[in-house]
């Protein structure tokens, strides 16, 4: 692997249980759930009153006023109010976004310390005003007389007054991403089986690791809900393969994505806590594994060239090349789980000699991903996926597995909205 | 917590005199424990002139206070502390007893009387047991009849223990002192000439690093609270379901959270486990962490029987089994070796309706502590339980206003305990001041008059 001036090490993580949109944390905004997850944090590490080098966060869905969420979050935190803060944005690819650019400041020796993460509400979604609401708002702003600011005013129509909700559909072709991902699952053949089968494990993965206590340092409760409410421990392939299609529908006989196979939508919060060797020595914290390096990608998906959410293919393939790695090289696997068929077409893609050859460039194929490495422990369709707050709750989670493995790695790879992508090798210690 | 209402108005200048008028109770403000604030206010009055009083008074004295052998007619007395440690017959009581009884009407509010004698148990001569025991039959008794906040409790001596060994000292300064507030009736045995007096008392366990289970709230949250007041670094566990409250105790102490069901099987080594890494030692284990499941034995299922045992007894043993065997809290190393303090209940000496899973796992600690006690003290530790009577806490401000009412004034304080005056208990017994008792369970219940 590529050598680095020194080692950025993940020290732990906290997050707050995630929760369908508009449950339990319907009345939480953003900065309520970014702060408790920090406090969290901070309590497990005991870091009161501790000046960390940066904190950097981010939502995908926030409001105006929230235009410093990071920096007011962490201010309602016990930190030394002197730590610095920023809102860190792109889209599902901002949590790990996030923790790679201040692992990359760490090994730099820029900053010593860093807590990386996001935050995300469905329930909190910014509601705003149409364009064309918004001009005549902004006309009367700028009136110099009460006359041009009621004429400006006179303009308001009752059509004008309907307010637009953010969608997850993308701007450039109209579709959403469920659709797009339906298009690409198609193109792959992935079937309705692997999906379900796969949704199942996410959820009984999940389920059993509750129960055997490995979430108890990687989550605390928040307002009444200590484990996340998507979960259905008790999910079968009976059950799932009752259900309809929700995506795709006019592919006929071949739609393949449900409700089950999909993520929902989702209210979250995580947080990483990264530092120098010296600086974790120093504060006598434990050191779970190393952010070795990350990668991000972008696909052309606006003429159908690529699929929507096939970019972390691209990322993958250059970030192993650059470090010298194969699949082979990879005790586990996180591939989050936007929707059963985003794992799949990927992982489909990976064994392709044809893509791999052609599309990515390579000798070979990066071969084939073994199913008991991956997302062992659950990922994104039972949890639930707050979109910046999973790659705080990926990172965490591959880091606490590979501790105690010294030299093994993980790989973690994140779909992004507007056909983009992240991918993150992790080294145990 | 629950509002006594009843106390704030008797503590008023109209409440006081209607509540006297009517033959009601007079439940007073108590002294409590703040750091700065003088020990204790007015003269010290020793009683009983043996020779070991001297060595005694020569501790008071370096504390400060104001300690006298007589007093005037008039003058107003803080505390008494009268010695019965040479008694040998039942007819050696009288001289000092009517010195202390002269001196009662002259007591300030919320004073103390202490009776320092030997314990009667390690007597085989009938007249001298008599004596020791009739110390504290008058004990007991003057603590029903203090007045306006005042405590009377005793310090019980072994044989080979010095009357004013470190502990002796230090039981007595925790009796004399505001965190004793709601003990009365009680005593406290010193079985050995273990343990040191803190250079700073108000910062006994400097360095030291404490556990407490079940921190996130109520009595849990106070000892943590008490404990790094008291300079203690202290890792707060409490099931993973509480954490969210946890973690707000947690940075308000400075401490770190360890979010921990401590019915596994590996509490004991992950508790250890954090130490190490945390702070490399660990000197302190307060076993708090306890639930109810109350029904009468008639109606009691397994589920609600066997999680009460299993959460406030059996977890403690398998817990304390683990950090006994372990390098990191079993070895002195010098210092004053490991303390456990474990939370009992005076439904674990009384019994209550209703409550026989609870009473059985309190009762078992009680028992638990003290047959644990030699090992401890082996390695210059200690092991002693503290069993709460009527505490003000969410879990009290849930039961039905007249039961809670009557409860209250069940005491010869005639008023609810607050949790800080379990935690004071708590962090007193973990102090290397407390280093010579050990297998003992102290009751902070303002003398209930449930079990006495």
């Amino acid at each position: 692997m590529a050598a680095t001036p020194r080692d950025a090490v993940i020290i732990g993580g906290n997050r707050i249980p995630f929760a369908r949109a508009h449950g339990a944390y319907a009345n939480a905004s953003n900065q309520d759930m970014l702060t408790s997850a920090l406090k969290g944090l901070v309590a497990r590490f005991g870091l009161q009153g501790e000046q960390l080098g940066a904190v950097a966060a981010g939502a995908v869905l926030k409001h105006s006023k929230n235009f410093n969420l990071v920096r007011e979050s962490a201010l309602g935190t016990p930190l030394d109010p002197r730590t610095p803060a920023y809102d860190v944005q792109m889209a599902c690819a901002t949590g790990t976004e996030a923790i790679g650019s201040l692992a990359n400041k760490i090994k730099l020796g820029q900053v010593d310390s860093a807590i990386g993460g996001g935050v995300d509400s469905i329930s909190d979604a910014p509601i705003v005003v149409s364009d064309a609401l918004r001009a005549i708002l902004m006309e009367a702003t700028r009136a110099k007389s009460t006359g041009q600011r009621l004429r400006a005013l006179a303009k308001i129509r009752p059509g004008h007054l309907a307010p637009r909700a953010p969608g997850t559909g993308e701007p450039r072709t109209g579709l959403s991403m469920g659709e797009h991902m339906a298009i690409t699952a198609d193109k792959w053949g992935i079937t309705r089986q692997e999906q379900d089968e796969l949704a199942v494990a996410s959820h009984r993965n999940l389920a059993a690791a509750y129960q055997d206590g490995f979430f108890d340092d990687l989550i605390s409760p928040f307002n009444g809900l200590s484990a996340d409410n998507n979960m259905r421990a008790d999910s079968s392939l009976e059950k799932l393969t009752k259900l309809s299609p929700v995506f795709g529908k006019d592919l006929g006989a071949n739609a393949t994505m449900t409700a089950a196979n999909s993520t929902p939508l989702t209210d979250g919060a995580s947080a990483v806590l990264l530092g120098s060797e010296e600086w974790a020595d120093a504060h006598d914290l434990p050191k779970l594994a190393n952010f070795v390096d990350y990668e991000h990608s972008a696909v052309d998906f606006v003429d159908g060239a690529e699929g929507l959410l096939m970019a972390p293919t691209y990322a993958a393939a250059r970030m192993l090349q650059r470090n010298g790695l194969t699949f082979e090289d990879f005790e586990y696997f996180e591939i989050h789980e936007a929707f059963a068929s985003t794992v799949l077409a990927q992982m489909k893609a990976w064994e392709s000699e044809d893509f791999c050859r052609t599309t990515l460039g390579l000798d070979r194929p990066l071969g084939s991903i073994d199913r008991s490495r991956l997302n062992v422990n659950g990922s994104s369709l039972a949890a639930g996926h707050p979109f910046a707050a999973t790659g705080g709750r990926i990172v965490a989670t591959l880091a606490k597995l590979l501790h105690g493995k010294p030299g093994k790695l993980g790989f973690i790879s994140v779909c992004a909205a507007g056909g983009q992508g992240i991918t993150a090798i992790i080294e145990g210690r | 917590m629950a509002q006594d209402t009843y106390t704030e108005f008797a503590t008023t200048g109209v409440g006081k005199k209607l509540t006297k008028a009517l033959g009601l109770p007079q439940p007073a403000k108590l002294r409590r424990y703040r750091p700065g604030a003088p020990l204790i206010h007015g003269p010290v009055v020793l009683i009983g002139s043996t020779e070991a009083s001297d060595a005694l008074a020569r501790h008071l004295l370096s504390w400060g206070l104001d300690v006298r052998r007589h007093v005037g007619p008039k003058e107003q007395v803080a505390a008494v502390v009268a010695m019965f440690d040479a008694v040998s017959t039942p007819a050696d009581l009288s001289e000092t007893v009517l010195a202390v009884g002269g001196l009662l009407k002259q007591l300030k509010s919320c004073a103390r009387v202490v009776t320092v004698f030997r314990d009667p148990a390690q007597s085989q001569l009938p007249a001298e047991r008599a004596a020791r025991k009739g110390v504290e039959g008058l004990t007991r008794s003057l603590a029903h009849e203090m007045r306006a906040g005042g405590t009377a409790n005793g310090v019980m001596l072994d044989a080979g223990v010095d009357v004013a060994a470190p502990s002796a000292a230090g039981a007595l300064r925790f009796l004399l002192s505001g965190r004793s507030a709601f003990v009365s009736g009680q005593f406290i045995t010193v079985g050995s000439d273990h343990g040191m007096l803190p250079t700073d008392w108000e910062a006994p366990l400097q360095g030291q690093t404490a556990v407490v289970t079940g921190a996130a709230r109520g009595i849990g949250a106070a000892i943590a609270r008490t404990l790094h007041r008291d300079g203690a670094q202290v890792i707060l566990v409490d099931v993973p379901a509480a954490g969210e409250q946890l973690a707000e105790v947690t940075n308000e102490v400075g401490g770190t959270a360890l979010q921990l069901d401590i019915t596994r099987d590996d509490a004991g080594e992950r508790i250890l486990q954090h130490a190490q890494q945390y702070y490399g030692r660990l000197d302190i284990v307060v076993h708090n962490a306890g639930i109810t499941r109350d029904k009468l034995l008639a109606n009691m299922d397994a589920a609600r029987w066997d999680s009460v045992i299993a959460v406030n007894i059996e977890s403690q043993l398998r817990m304390n089994r683990a950090l006994l065997d372990s390098e990191l809290f079993s070895r002195p190393e010098g210092r004053v070796g490991p303390r456990i303090v474990s939370l009992a209940s005076t439904s674990g000496i009384a019994g209550n309706r209703g409550q026989s899973n609870y009473a059985a796992s309190k009762a078992g600690v009680i028992g638990m502590v003290a047959a644990s006690s030699a090992e401890l003290q082996a390695r210059h530790g200690t092991i002693n339980a503290v069993a709460p009577g009527f505490i003000e806490t969410e879990m009290t401000a849930k039961m039905p206003f007249a039961t809670r009412e009557v409860a209250r004034r069940l005491n010869s304080l005639s008023q609810g305990g607050r949790p800080e005056d379990v935690a004071e208990t708590v962090a007193y017994l973990a102090s290397p001041a407390a280093a010579g008792t050990s297998g003992m369970t102290l009751r902070v219940c303002g003398q209930n008059l449930v079990g006495a």
